[in-house]
């Protein structure tokens, strides 16, 4: 164990080294996701990590001549987990907001899909303030969606969950009166399963920008600009020949870069 | 460092602080209730008593209490959601908008993890019992029910105090778990906080200063009541131990 | 175990999981140890510093809980140890601990606390008689020490430390919240891949009562081992 931390250390000092040298050739990349938020990310039973956002990072990797590294890591120390520089970038449809900026640098979006509310079926609400005070909501720790139902829902009862999953399964179970969350990932990765059935989208999609900010984007520690580049060019390429189309067909039938209403 | 963050959110920890203590007092005496029937059952000699006491105790000894609490709360929650009509009953009696609250399910994993080690040392107590007690009481005539009442539980739990002391102080220093089943307890609000703000060592050492300062202010009433109890053992007074040894003792 | 009960793919990750707990577990358990031993010296130690020192270490680590210690050292702890180095070397110093790193660095920590106790009872219980009778052949400490406490004492520290094993490879399931891969935290996300909750993790809680029976088992080998030759009261 001393020997591991003893190895890692070394290993780290020499990576930190090799990383700062390297130009010409292909830069080491480590990229990291959360892995439970299917379609966009999900673990495979194998072990590895697959869906939509690996896809456009692997993609986006070729197209900046990275060689990339795939690091699974819980979405409650993805920031800090950067900063520790355990990865150099996020890709797990983690939200461009202000309040993130403050502490990280973005690249433009690659994706951007509102958010929605889930509930068992055939319930109706009213979706204001005063309309679901009382009722118990339900979301992922460290989201937007957290921060809008704080801000926005003061008079219901918040809960958070360490991933969406967990969240779901206490809809299901009847826990909660109703789960926000990205719509998309809500349908494809939930309502579309056998346990899905029980569930329905309701109520408006959520886009204000104030909290849902301009879409997910690629996370980077602040002041690495090169990086933010990289990626941006890379981005715009993607999308220019035609690979982000293929990627974005393969798991939709609608097109994820910005359509405002769903 | 960054102590604004935790300047603002005063009011969020103190509410955690208090939902912390209060899951930790629910907790310590639903579990002491089970530990005492555990414990008379592990020691009785009729083996519908004490085998399921045994494999109890072994359970919820031999196994973390992560798992439990993950069990009970997503095993119970997967069953409501297998099973919409006992939501629809439990509606109709009333007690749906109790149980939707992981709260009660939080309560009973501790109490029922506590109750099990409760149960050991109350047993460990009971069996520390001088024998000629025992002797005694039945050559005046007591009755079984009579001498457990007056006898062998007080002495036990006098026995028993100090590992009971370590039990109480490890179930609440456990309460930072159900944090993982969205109770907003101290740690709960901690994670929010950390996760919002990313002072991450701020917010966990401040955290950490108020469990240790609890943990203690726990030992010393234990500790306190000990010395309370243990008066036939002391010295006469005039050359009594005095409260500044005990304020010692709870240190080491 | 596929064929009895239809775990969907998922039941090796689970023997994956007994790996690394186990892993994790021994590893601590080794820092535990050296920590402990370090601890209970200070505690005995004549020296006002190391006295206060190793009952600090004990204080602090008994009265937080272990769910914080852990995020404290895993998300706290690596800025801090960065932002130290950077400052002292004046580059960027890359510090990776991973999840396997922390988590036994993290628990060996805190089971050394309780090692410590456990060594300090031992070492006290070794009769007086014998440690005079070594200094008067004129003994150094060292040799003292590995001669005559260390053999002794062991005897005595095993019980404890037998417990203190019990909890610690239970302890080991707190890593799942820092993405271990241990059995829990495999256990996890199979119920959720599968939304089988009850099975997976009921399915754990028997993988940790058959290490668990296992220790206790092992547990009586050694100390019946360890009282050769010492007659029952």
């Amino acid at each position: 164990m001393k020997k591991q931390l003893f190895a890692s250390l070394l290993a780290g000092v020499v990576l930190a080294l090799v990383a700062g040298s390297a130009s010409a050739e292909m830069k080491k990349v480590k990229i990291g996701t959360e892995g439970a938020y299917p379609p966009f990310n999900s673990i495979d039973p194998s072990g590895k990590v697959v869906g939509f956002d690996i896809d456009i990072g692997n993609a986006l990797c070729a197209a900046a001549n990275f060689e990339c590294e795939w690091v699974v890591q819980d979405w409650d120390g993805m920031i800090p987990a950067l900063q520790a520089k355990k990865f150099d970038a996020i890709i797990a449809q983690m939200s461009i907001t202000e309040e993130r900026k403050k502490v990280v640098d973005f690249t433009g979006k690659y994706s951007k899909t509102p958010a929605k509310f889930m509930a068992t079926k055939g319930q109706k609400f009213d979706f204001t303030p005063d309309g679901l005070a009382g009722k118990i909501l339900g979301t992922q720790r460290a989201t937007i969606h957290e921060n809008f139902m704080r801000d926005n829902f003061p008079k219901s009862d918040i809960r958070v969950y360490a991933t969406q999953d967990e969240a779901n399964a206490d809809l299901a179970a009847g826990r909660l009166d109703l789960v926000l969350a990205d719509s998309v990932a809500l349908n494809e990765g939930f309502l579309k399963t056998a346990d899905g059935a029980c569930c329905e989208l309701v109520g408006p999609p959520y886009t204000d920008s104030k909290w849902f900010g301009e879409g997910a984007g690629i996370t980077i520690r602040k002041g690495e600009t090169d990086l933010v580049d990289a990626f941006n060019v890379a981005i715009k390429k993607i999308r220019e020949d035609g690979t982000y189309k293929k990627i974005n067909d393969k798991y939709f039938n609608f097109d994820v870069y910005g359509d405002p209403g769903m | 460092m960054d102590v604004s963050v935790i300047i603002d959110n005063i009011d969020r920890f103190i509410s955690g602080t208090l939902l912390t203590i209060q899951v930790t007092a629910f907790s310590v005496v639903l579990g002491f209730c089970l530990a005492l029937l555990l414990a008379l059952a592990r020691l009785s000699p009729r083996w519908f008593l004490w085998m399921p006491a045994y494999a109890y105790i072994f359970y919820f000894r031999g196994t973390p209490l992560l798992v439990q609490m993950f069990l009970i709360y997503y095993g119970i929650g997967q069953y409501f959601a297998d099973n919409p009509e006992i939501r629809a009953y439990l509606q109709d009696i009333g007690v749906w908008s109790f149980l939707r609250n992981p709260y009660p399910f939080a309560l009973l994993t501790l109490a029922l993890n506590t109750g099990a080690y409760g149960a050991e040392i109350i047993r460990g107590g009971i069996m520390g019992i001088p024998h000629g007690e025992i002797e005694a009481a039945r050559a005046c005539g007591m009755s079984r029910l009579l001498m457990l009442r007056r006898i062998i539980l007080p002495r036990a739990f006098r026995i028993a105090l100090p590992a009971y002391t370590n039990d109480v102080v490890f179930t609440f220093q456990a309460t930072s778990l159900v944090s993982i089943i969205t109770i907003m307890d101290l740690t709960g609000v901690a994670r929010v906080l950390v996760s919002r703000s990313f002072a991450a060592f701020e917010i966990w050492i401040f955290v950490g200063i108020i469990y240790c300062a609890i943990s203690y202010a726990i030992l010393y009433g234990f500790k306190l009541l000990e010395y309370r109890w243990s008066g036939h053992l002391r010295e006469r007074p005039g050359m009594a131990v005095k409260p500044a040894d005990v304020v010692t003792a709870v240190v080491r | 175990m596929d064929g009895f009960i239809d775990l969907r793919g998922y039941g090796w990750t689970l023997w994956a999981g007994v790996a690394i707990t186990v892993e994790v577990g021994i590893c601590a358990a080794v820092v535990a140890v050296l920590m402990g031993l370090l601890g209970a010296w200070g505690k005995l130690s004549t020296s006002r510093t190391a006295q206060t020192i190793a009952n600090t270490y004990t204080v602090i680590v008994r009265g937080v809980p272990e769910l914080v210690l852990i995020l404290l050292c895993y998300y706290g702890l690596t800025i801090l140890l960065q932002r130290l180095l950077s400052l002292l070397s004046g580059q960027d110093v890359l510090i990776d601990i991973n999840p396997f790193s922390a988590g036994v660095i993290t628990l060996g920590i805190i089971y050394g606390a309780f090692a410590t106790e456990v060594f300090r009872g031992a070492f006290l219980a070794v009769p007086k008689g014998q440690i005079e009778a070594a200094r008067a052949i004129g003994m150094n400490r060292i040799l003292l020490f590995r001669r005559v406490l260390m053999p002794q004492a062991w005897r005595f520290a095993l019980p404890g430390l037998g417990n203190v094993w019990l909890v610690l490879i239970k302890a080991t399931s707190l890593m799942s919240v820092i993405q271990l891969a241990e059995l829990l935290r495999n256990a996890d996300v199979a119920a959720r891949a599968n939304h089988m909750p009850f099975t997976f993790y009921f399915l754990a809680s028997l993988f940790y009562l058959g290490i668990t029976i296992l220790s206790m088992l092992g547990q009586h080998r050694v100390e019946g081992w360890a009282n050769r030759g010492v007659r029952r009261a």
